[in-house]
């Protein structure tokens, strides 16, 4: 068995990046980011094998540790990953130093915390994606909340302090919920088997009361729809974007509001399978998504500034995956999983290309600028195919996930997912008018004129985006294939439990439990 | 490398598509390197003009060897050639696939054919422009996609091709990016095809749903069995799909976009919006022309756009005074007959158009450009701005461009159905079959659009090349004829706007042997969508509504065109006209023709006004106002009262003192009361 089948390698790849983390709070002020990015790039090469001795075929979870941790509580380190999570984590890895380069320029100051955050940041991201303990994964899923906190509240822009406690807030609220639910169900596996435990695989077997469900189901769902963002939650976004540093935004936009979805899909659905997939939940989730994908668009289509207009599209980018899940066919789920990695690489680059201009001119204003394509040709090039990626042109990345999640969630939801392809039109209505307003017209002032091209730094922090944007879009057949039997055996899972779920428990004490938690008890 | 007789021979037992992915990759090749010509040698014009044209002549060779390949072995059945799977999720799983038969190939000839001609053409006429490199990339990538498009064996693969040729030719009308009208240009048509593409997508969904698979050999064959016939499912997809056609083939509602598209260089006009991939949405009837013929309402709408198209746009060619836009909206007018055609059940006879119009029309924009290029080369030397395209500023060329000229006219005549033009076969087939198969008002108006065909384009020949030139002192002595590498490929078109029509005879013409080559060709292509609507009583009358055969009114519309052809001529020879700086906007009838039927105007005011606002309102209202409002609010209602709270704590012991005792009477009181 190599390093790579062997159950370490998860392990090493979390806390590698803390290590580096730490490193970098010691290292000097100009060497903090050669140490960020050398250990980002280790860990991506790292991640990199996993994907191919990543075993096809199986929905098993793999690369599998669980280690007694605080023994009396049933708390475990267990980490693991299957098709889904192995695309989360290979996403974060290869965001991150692409994230880190891309920085290299931009921040002077604070540098060595600056780095430190963002390893730190990674180690928590890959955290909760490999988590199976929901202890564990709530440890990650916190600690993620504080290096972001910092990143955008001391290194973000003008209103950096706003929107640094309005993410931390709404992220909060959301959490908190979620914590009483994991304690809940935590509890109510003891009552029923006498066993205290954490741990992922016990709990997704708990049988729980179909009106329990839905109020769990709440509460898992409201921190993850802020995370995603669902509509209405998600003013948040646009100002955290428009905020943090690039990195900041492309990490965020990256990874973080995939753990939203992720966490959906990893928790709140099979634990919840009754009140996932009732008509109650599944109609309020596609409408707000619909909700999401069109009203995303509009207010895209309106915003001056270009990274709020980037902001918006991912509400509406976001609201794709969110039907694609929710409409529970193989073809949508995959697709959305597919979605969120693509998501995640071309607004990413997006956002990359953004601070890149940002960097040079101080605004981000689209009005601002005007011809760019004339003085800064390559980086028209490079943004006029993230753009098309955005808008979902067959031939990149982003048309085979949308292209997926809509033919699925057509089976079952057909008014649904026509709604949603009106998206494929203001799609193109949001991103083509930046795009001219930015590189296309005349180069009318003089700041503009004088403006240099992508350095070869800035074309190497690009480049893994561009190639993945071409290589996903025309030969997905290895990420679908590793993400096939995780999802149909989800799939199957869901289906399975919430027809199982029971109307009332068996045993006297958990039904007073149950009512008990419901708030149902009379004397 | 198999040698060629070889390869023949193989060919002639059964048909093997030979080297099928070279057809694609040689495009795309050529595309990368320009592409990269485009940033490292900038410079160079001997790469480009050496790659590009040879990268799409490569391409039309091979596709050449296919043709007699399949001309000697008369498959009855497709070839599809698998390559990789694209999309595999749950029960969907799309193939990286290819489909040679007899309509893809047809497709392929003219694309590769035109192409190499106006590549070459592109030669002389970008030769100077600093953006030489990457136009040829964009062009050479526009190949490719439209190649993608006629050899996908599937809906997603011909999808691929559909939104990759509106991506070159978004790229390509704004290619002169730094004029942000060209560039809005470029984006109104990449927003106006999406709107069609929207009806692709739906129309694939519903195909899926119902079939299962999205491969065109399963779901024709299916069809019959699997859908009702003149059913709701059936009509929906149908109608979904030609809504897709009516974006990229430029018809009502959504041709708005083509007349803009102008702004692009005149070779692209000619090769993406008027010959090849403007007629991707009559490609596309034809080719699902079986769930077509299962719909009489869509092929009774498909009919009635395709007219009504015909006859709009022809009413607003008469008065426009860019050469350009008159061609933009002749070639709208043109493709309506296309789509007439198929509508009524004549899918032949709109193939057969697609190609003739191919040639005919790439003839008149390479014609047009020719003009222009003289022109603005005129205006350069001068340093004017007049506008080159303007035909009030043009008049009396046929003096200094005497081999443009002549080649216009043999269009002219072409598109106006003057025997034994290219047009006049195609055309009189569509005129024609909508009589005999009983679609009496399309037919009435499908003559009425040849006779304004035949009126708009004499007064184009007549404005642009009689009378007294108005192009200015100056600047005359500097108008002359193309250099070769322009009027060559002119020369090629004419020949083939000429003999492009003789595949496909009429046994009925008298004068001339009945040919049915073209006819025979795609039989085994359209032969069960035509036995499907004869099964169903359609389309067997073959008598025209008003009597007589099809000799007649052959005869009758070719004199109806001379006619028009000959009273135009006479009444605008003499007419003089000022050049455009001095004139002023027609108005009336004129005016609103000129204007368009002011249907952009509409459009503004009626959907991008109203979307503008609402969108600013969701932004504004909603989500400033709303939703952080209430957050907003939230947070300082939170400050607030914790502040109220705070005034409590004053820190002093008689005040905590006092709120104790209060508070045991309260509860002393409640317990009383």
């Amino acid at each position: 068995m190599s390093f790579f089948e062997s159950h370490w390698v998860l392990t090493v790849l979390l806390l590698l990046p803390l290590a580096g983390g730490v490193a970098c709070l010691f290292a000097g002020e100009e060497d903090a980011k050669h140490v960020a990015l050398g250990t980002s790039v280790v860990a991506w090469l790292v991640s990199l094998p996993l994907f191919w001795t990543f075993q096809q075929g199986t929905a098993a979870l793999q690369n599998f540790v669980s280690i007694p941790w605080i023994g009396q509580w049933g708390i475990g380190y267990t980490v693991g990953i299957d098709g889904i999570s192995l695309l989360m984590v290979m996403l974060t890895t290869f965001i991150m130093p692409m994230a880190i380069l891309g920085s290299y320029s931009y921040i002077k100051r604070q540098q060595q915390s600056y780095y430190g955050m963002l390893l730190i940041l990674m180690s928590a991201m890959i955290g909760v994606f490999i988590a199976l303990d929901m202890f564990l994964f709530f440890l990650f899923w916190e600690l993620m909340l504080i290096p972001m906190y910092f990143l955008i509240g001391v290194w973000g822009g003008e209103r950096r302090i706003y929107a640094a406690i309005k993410f931390f807030l709404f992220t909060a609220v959301g959490s908190l919920l979620m914590l009483v639910a994991i304690v809940t169900l935590v509890y109510l596996y003891f009552r029923q088997f006498g066993v205290l435990t954490f741990a992922y695989n016990d709990l997704v077997q708990l049988p729980i009361t179909r009106s329990l469900q839905f109020w769990l189901f709440a509460a898992f769902a409201l921190a993850f729809a802020i995370k995603v963002p669902l509509f209405p939650f998600h003013t948040w976004l646009p100002d955290a974007h428009v905020e943090a540093p690039t990195a900041g935004s492309v990490i965020l936009a990256g990874v973080l509001l995939k753990m939203g979805t992720y966490g959906f899909l990893r928790f709140a659905m099979p634990f919840f399978s009754y009140a996932a997939t009732s008509d109650l939940v599944v109609n309020t989730i596609i409408v707000l998504s619909l909700i999401g994908i069109t009203y995303g668009a509009w207010v895209a289509a309106v915003q001056p500034d270009a990274k709020k207009l980037v902001a918006y599209t991912s509400v509406a980018h976001l609201g794709f995956v969110m039907l694609g899940l929710f409409a529970l066919t193989s073809e949508s789920v995959q697709g959305g999983i597919l979605q969120m990695v693509n998501h995640g690489i071309s607004t990413g680059a997006l956002f990359l290309l953004i601070g890149m201009l940002y960097e040079r001119r101080h605004t981000r204003m689209i009005e601002d600028f005007g011809g760019i394509a004339k003085v800064m040709p390559f980086f028209a090039f490079a943004f006029v195919v993230v753009a098309l990626s955005s808008i979902g042109l067959p031939g990149t990345n982003g048309f085979v996930g949308e292209f997926l999640i809509l033919i699925g969630t057509f089976k079952t939801h057909p008014v649904a997912a026509t709604i949603a392809a009106t998206g494929v039109i203001f799609a193109a209505a949001y991103m083509l008018p930046m795009v001219q307003r930015i590189l296309y017209g005349p180069v009318d002032s003089d700041e503009n004129r004088g403006l240099k091209d992508l350095s070869l730094r800035e074309r190497i922090v690009l480049l893994p985006a561009l190639v993945m944007i071409i290589v996903i879009g025309v030969y997905p057949g290895p990420f679908l294939a590793r993400t096939a039997p995780s999802v149909n055996a989800l799939l199957e899972q869901i289906e399975v439990r919430a027809v199982q779920a029971p109307v009332e428990p068996l045993d006297a004490d958990v039904r007073f439990d149950h009512m008990l938690i419901l708030g149902l008890h009379g004397d | 490398m198999v040698s060629l007789p070889l390869l023949l021979q193989e060919a002639h037992a059964a048909y093997e598509p030979i080297l099928p992915a070279w057809i694609l990759l040689l495009p795309l090749i050529g595309a990368a390197v320009n592409g990269i010509g485009a940033f490292m040698w900038r410079g160079n014009k001997s790469i480009p003009s050496l790659v590009g044209p040879l990268a799409v002549i490569g391409a039309f060779v091979i596709v050449v060897l296919n043709f007699v390949a399949m001309l000697t072995a008369a498959p009855h059945d497709p070839a599809i050639v698998s390559m990789w799977t694209w999309m595999a999720a749950g029960s969907l799983s799309v193939g990286v696939d290819l489909q040679f038969d007899q309509l893809s190939i047809l497709m392929c000839l003219v694309v590769t054919g035109v192409s190499s001609v106006i590549h070459v053409y592109s030669v002389g006429y970008m030769g100077e422009d600093p953006g030489y490199s990457r136009y040829f990339a964009y062009l050479n990538l526009f190949v490719f996609f439209m190649l993608v498009l006629v050899l996908g064996a599937n809906f997603p693969i011909t999808f691929v091709g559909w939104e990759g040729v509106g991506l070159c030719s978004y790229l390509l009308i704004g290619f002169w990016y730094e004029n942000q009208d060209f560039a809005s240009a470029g984006k109104k048509a990449f927003v106006v095809n999406r709107i069609g593409d929207f009806g692709f997508l739906i129309g694939m969904f519903l195909i899926f749903v119902h079939f299962g698979t999205l491969s065109y050999t399963q779901v024709f064959a299916a069809a019959p069995a699997t859908l009702a016939y003149g059913g709701a499912v059936v009509t929906v997809i149908t109608l979904f799909l030609f809504l897709g056609c009516t974006g990229k083939s430029a018809q009502i509602p959504l041709y708005v976009w083509l007349p803009d598209a102008m702004a692009g260089p005149t070779p692209v006009s000619a090769l993406i919006h008027a010959a090849t991939m403007v007629t991707a949405g009559v490609y596309l009837v034809a080719r699902t022309s079986v769930l077509f013929a299962m719909s009489p309402v869509s092929q009774a709408v498909v009919a009635a756009v395709g007219a009504g198209t015909a006859l709009f746009a022809a009413t607003i060619a008469t008065q426009q005074y860019d050469i350009k836009k008159v061609l933009a909206y002749s070639t709208v007018s043109q493709l309506g007959y296309m789509f007439l055609a198929v509508g009524v059940g004549a899918y032949t006879a709109g193939v057969f158009h697609l190609m003739t119009h191919a040639f005919f029309k790439a003839l008149l924009f390479l014609g047009s450009g020719a003009v222009i290029h003289a022109m603005h080369h005129a205006y350069h030397e001068v340093h004017s701005h007049e506008d080159p395209n303007d035909m009030r500023n043009q008049g009396g060329l046929r003096r200094y461009m005497p081999i443009t000229f002549t080649t216009m006219w043999v269009g002219t005549l072409a598109i106006s159905g003057i025997i034994p033009f290219a047009g006049f076969f195609s055309k009189d087939e569509i005129i024609w079959y909508t009589g005999a198969y009983g679609y009496g008002i399309l037919w009435g108006v499908a003559l009425l659009t040849a006779m304004l065909t035949a009126g708009y384009m004499t007064r184009l020949m007549v404005m642009t090349f009689y009378g007294e030139n108005r192009t200015g002192e100056n600047a005359k002595s500097h108008l002359r004829e193309v250099p070769a590498v322009m009027w060559i490929p002119l020369a090629i078109l004419a020949v083939l706007s000429v003999i492009g029509g003789w595949v496909n005879i009429p046994d009925a013409l008298p004068v001339l042997p009945g040919v049915h080559a073209f006819h025979d060709w795609l039989h085994p292509i359209f032969a069960p969508a035509r036995g499907i609507l004869e099964s169903h009583g359609l389309n067997e009358a073959h008598a025209s509504p008003i009597g007589g055969g099809e000799a007649m009114w052959a005869g009758i519309s070719t004199v109806a065109a001379a006619v028009v052809i000959l009273l135009t001529f006479r009444a605008l020879i003499h007419r003089t006209w000022k050049p455009a700086a001095e004139s002023v906007d027609p108005t009336g009838l004129a005016g609103v023709l000129y204007n368009k039927w002011y249907v952009d105007e509409l459009y503004d005011r009626m959907v991008i006004l109203p979307l503008l606002a609402l969108w600013r309102g969701c932004w504004r209202i909603v989500d400033a106002g709303l939703i952080d409002g209430s957050i907003n609010g939230l947070a300082s209602s939170t400050r607030a009262v914790g502040w109220i709270g705070s005034l409590f704590q004053t820190g002093r012991v008689s005040t905590y003192m006092f709120y104790f005792v209060t508070g045991v009477l309260v509860i002393l009181a409640t317990f009383l009361f």
